[in-house]
């Protein structure tokens, strides 16, 4: 289909056929730069509620078979002259309490909480204990990850597309790997291990989108036949696959936001942070790759351009 | 004008698969290899240290610690573990499913360094005098257990045992387990528990090869020492660094959970994908049957060991696979409201989306790759899955589904059924 053919083609009376998106391209850069502040001033004034896995100390899951309460729990550890930590009470039946405590034990010390909760709730508690320098590692080693795979993804990128949009698709996704670091801090849920795993791909997933909509990008460029220069033709081709790839993106999100929703329901207590990681991510993710990749890019194409024009033309009067 | 053949084609397809699947599904879950956090078990990352100043730690000390480490494991008798060397000088051991979770971590560590030492602390006889693998428990006479063992060379032991009666009244044969410097009999043999195993005196010279070790030991801690000093001594010093244990019940608990809310989720999918894409969902959710089959199966060939990101990275590829389908069958309804024959917009629909579909996937397998290179235990099984599912992808989303919907399609019998896509006829462009 040519392009003037489809701009004036019969709409299918969808919410957003009529809606610009790069008219509101400042709303969403505001918007976008007001959350990254937020952020900002969260990880100083909250910090990050860093699991054993990023520091060190124990973790202990007790289960009972009934209904558990903190006092309870509470003066078991105390028993055993531990200093337990808000120990928080969770799971459907509320037969779950996890305990911190701010040291590292030995093998002694846990098979000792081993037994005498077992013995106490009646099943066999989760103990994990990390020292200092491990948890060290581990923070180091899962930054390095995502910094690599954002450098692959470029390339990628750079080498499919071109490096301006291999550029605004990774500012989109640290744009989502920080949003979901910000409610992790603002709302105070603990950061474990696999934080990485869920930042990943939610990089992931972000990037899809982000490229779905640049390869119709692109596909609408070539068919419009004509060097464009000026910021409202860029909008209208941004605008026009927007509209053209919103259905899949949408439906796209929707059926991975399915199993994270339900894994949130019915999932396991254990990987509750790593879901609720994805859900935050998926929902910052789908906004930015319509909203600022785009958008960003755009501007951003049409700034170089004009920069290079005016280079030319400083070249030719001299 | 139905053509017949494609239909046959289709069915006859299925049901040949639907019988693979049949049969393929029992055998596939019964060998699924289920990690710590799904069956119970611990996993220890130990930083491996010297015994002795000077001692260097390289990889054949390393290799040597991962052989103790295997033959000890084998006396626990754990069904899959998993030990591998972490930069160069940690070693993370995985046992899923062991009973004892203690007697397991006390074998594991323990460097099992058998020394015979004089009342004064001087080394008369250690590990290297054994004859290795013939320690044995036995019970005395009072049937209190005790360990027996058998020496190299008989001697020794006879011009050992001469010496130590030569020095009574302090003609004790000290027997120690793991003696380090600064440990002294004087001082331990005033402790109601000391360090060392036992200290017999010794009234006259033994010429013999068999030496029997009593102590205060019940059986079980009999048969500890026993394992322990047949399966060698450890090379080195192996110091907890990070350790988790999960227990059976919260590893069955957290599978259940799972799985219940993952088939909850694909069912989800199906029925969405069945109400917006019509014969078009119906064809991605068959997909997506089978693409969960396959992924089971070449995880189970790789013998993978599946824990629970592993699951959520499953269910997550599921969301993905069903991706490849909407894109493609968006891009078949946009063909089809342009105006083309359900022909020619299922031929350009495929070929317009392959690209996209390629570079979604690409961008996220790169991103899977990464964290399988870098990732420990937790993070790798979640990074295999997704590279798995990936890959899975291509194979029934893009080509399964092409295939299964080209016979369709191929058969004429859709033609000018456009609301088989989910594309109402007043949308096609130039009919009003």
């Amino acid at each position: 289909m040519e392009l003037n053919e489809k701009m004036n083609y019969k709409h299918y009376n969808k919410f957003y056929d009529h809606f610009d998106f790069m008219k509101h391209r400042n709303v969403f850069f505001i918007i976008s730069s007001a959350l990254i502040i937020v952020g900002i001033l969260s990880l100083f004034v909250f910090k990050l509620n860093l699991g054993i896995d990023f520091s060190s100390g124990t973790r202990v899951d007790v289960q009972s078979t009934q209904a558990i309460s903190i006092e309870k729990v509470d003066q078991a550890f105390r028993a055993m002259n531990y200093d337990p930590e808000r120990p928080v009470v969770s799971g459907t039946h509320k037969n779950i309490a996890t305990v911190r405590i701010n040291k590292e034990l030995n093998q002694h010390q846990i098979a000792e909480i081993k037994s005498k909760i077992k013995s106490q709730f009646g099943i066999e508690p989760n103990v994990s204990s990390v020292s200092p320098q491990v948890g060290r590692d581990l923070a180091k080693n899962g930054l390095f990850a995502l910094i690599l795979a954002s450098i692959g993804i470029i390339i990628y990128v750079w080498i499919r597309f071109e490096f301006l949009q291999g550029l605004t698709a990774v500012l989109a996704l640290i744009h989502d790997a920080f949003f979901i670091v910000t409610v992790f801090s603002l709302f105070h849920l603990e950061v474990d291990i696999l934080i990485i795993p869920a930042i990943l791909t939610i990089v992931g997933y972000s990037i899809n989108d982000t490229i779905v909509t640049f390869d119709r990008v692109r596909e609408n460029i070539k068919l419009s036949r004509k060097r464009l220069t000026t910021i409202e033709e860029y909008s209208s081709i941004v605008n026009l696959s927007i509209r053209e790839t919103l259905t899949r993106s949408l439906n796209t999100v929707l059926t991975v936001l399915i199993p994270v929703v339900l894994l949130l329901i019915f999932g396991s207590e254990s990987i509750r942070n790593f879901t609720m990681a994805l859900f935050v991510g998926l929902i910052c993710g789908v906004y930015s790759s319509i909203c600022i990749a785009c958008p960003l890019w755009a501007v951003m194409k049409v700034k170089y351009l004009d920069q290079r024009k005016k280079k030319r033309t400083v070249q030719t009067q001299a | 004008m139905v053509k017949k053949g494609p239909i046959f084609s289709f069915f006859a397809l299925l049901i040949v698969l639907g019988i693979i699947i049949g049969f393929a599904v029992n055998p596939i879950i019964h060998r699924v290899n289920l990690g710590l956090d799904l069956k119970g078990g611990f996993e220890v990352l130990y930083q491996v240290e010297p015994l002795k100043a000077g001692q260097k730690i390289d990889s054949d000390t390393m290799s040597n610690a991962v052989a103790a480490i295997n033959k000890r494991i084998n006396v626990l008798g754990v069904s899959e573990p998993n030990i591998s060397i972490e930069n160069g000088h940690r070693i993370r051991v995985q046992l899923p499913g062991v009973k004892n979770e203690q007697r397991a971590r006390q074998l594991l560590s323990t460097t099992a360094k058998l020394e015979f030492r004089d009342y004064k602390d001087r080394l008369m006889l250690d590990g290297s005098d054994l004859k290795p693998g013939k320690a044995k428990v036995a019970f005395d006479e009072m049937n209190k257990p005790m360990v027996t063992l058998q020496l190299k060379d008989p001697k020794k032991f006879a011009s050992v045992t001469k010496k130590i009666a030569g020095y009574a009244p302090n003609n004790q044969l000290v027997i120690w387990m793991d003696y380090q410097k600064g440990d002294s009999y004087a001082k331990e043999a005033k402790k109601s528990k000391p360090k060392f195993i036992s200290a017999p005196s010794v009234s006259q010279e033994l010429n013999t090869s068999d030496v029997e070790i009593t102590g205060s030991f019940t059986a079980k801690e009999a048969t500890n020492l026993k394992d322990l000093l047949n399966s060698g001594s450890l090379p080195v010093r192996m110091v907890e660094k990070y350790s988790t244990s999960v227990g059976a019940q919260f590893g069955q608990d957290s599978m259940k959970e799972t799985i219940y809310a993952g088939a909850l989720a694909v069912a989800a999918i199906m029925l969405f994908m069945l109400l917006f894409y019509r014969l078009g969902g119906l064809i991605a959710d068959l997909t997506l049957i089978f693409y969960s089959v396959i992924v089971m199966a070449v995880f189970v060939g790789l013998q993978a060991v599946l824990t629970l990101p592993g699951i959520a990275a499953m269910i997550l590829g599921v969301g993905m696979a069903v991706d490849a389908n909407i894109i493609t069958l968006e891009r078949i309804k946009d063909e089809l409201r342009g105006g083309k024959s359900i022909l020619s917009a299922f031929k350009a629909g495929n070929q317009r989306a392959l690209p996209t579909v390629v570079d979604a996937n690409l961008t996220t397998i790169i991103a899977a790759a990464v964290l399988f290179a870098l990732g420990t235990s937790a993070v790798k099984g979640f990074a295999v899955m997704l590279l798995i599912s990936n890959v899975v992808t291509f194979l029934t989303s893009v080509y399964g589904a092409r295939l299964l919907l080209g016979l369709l399609v191929h058969s004429r019998a859709l033609n000018d059924h456009p609301w088989l896509f989910g594309v109402k006829r007043s949308d096609i462009r130039g009919i009003k």
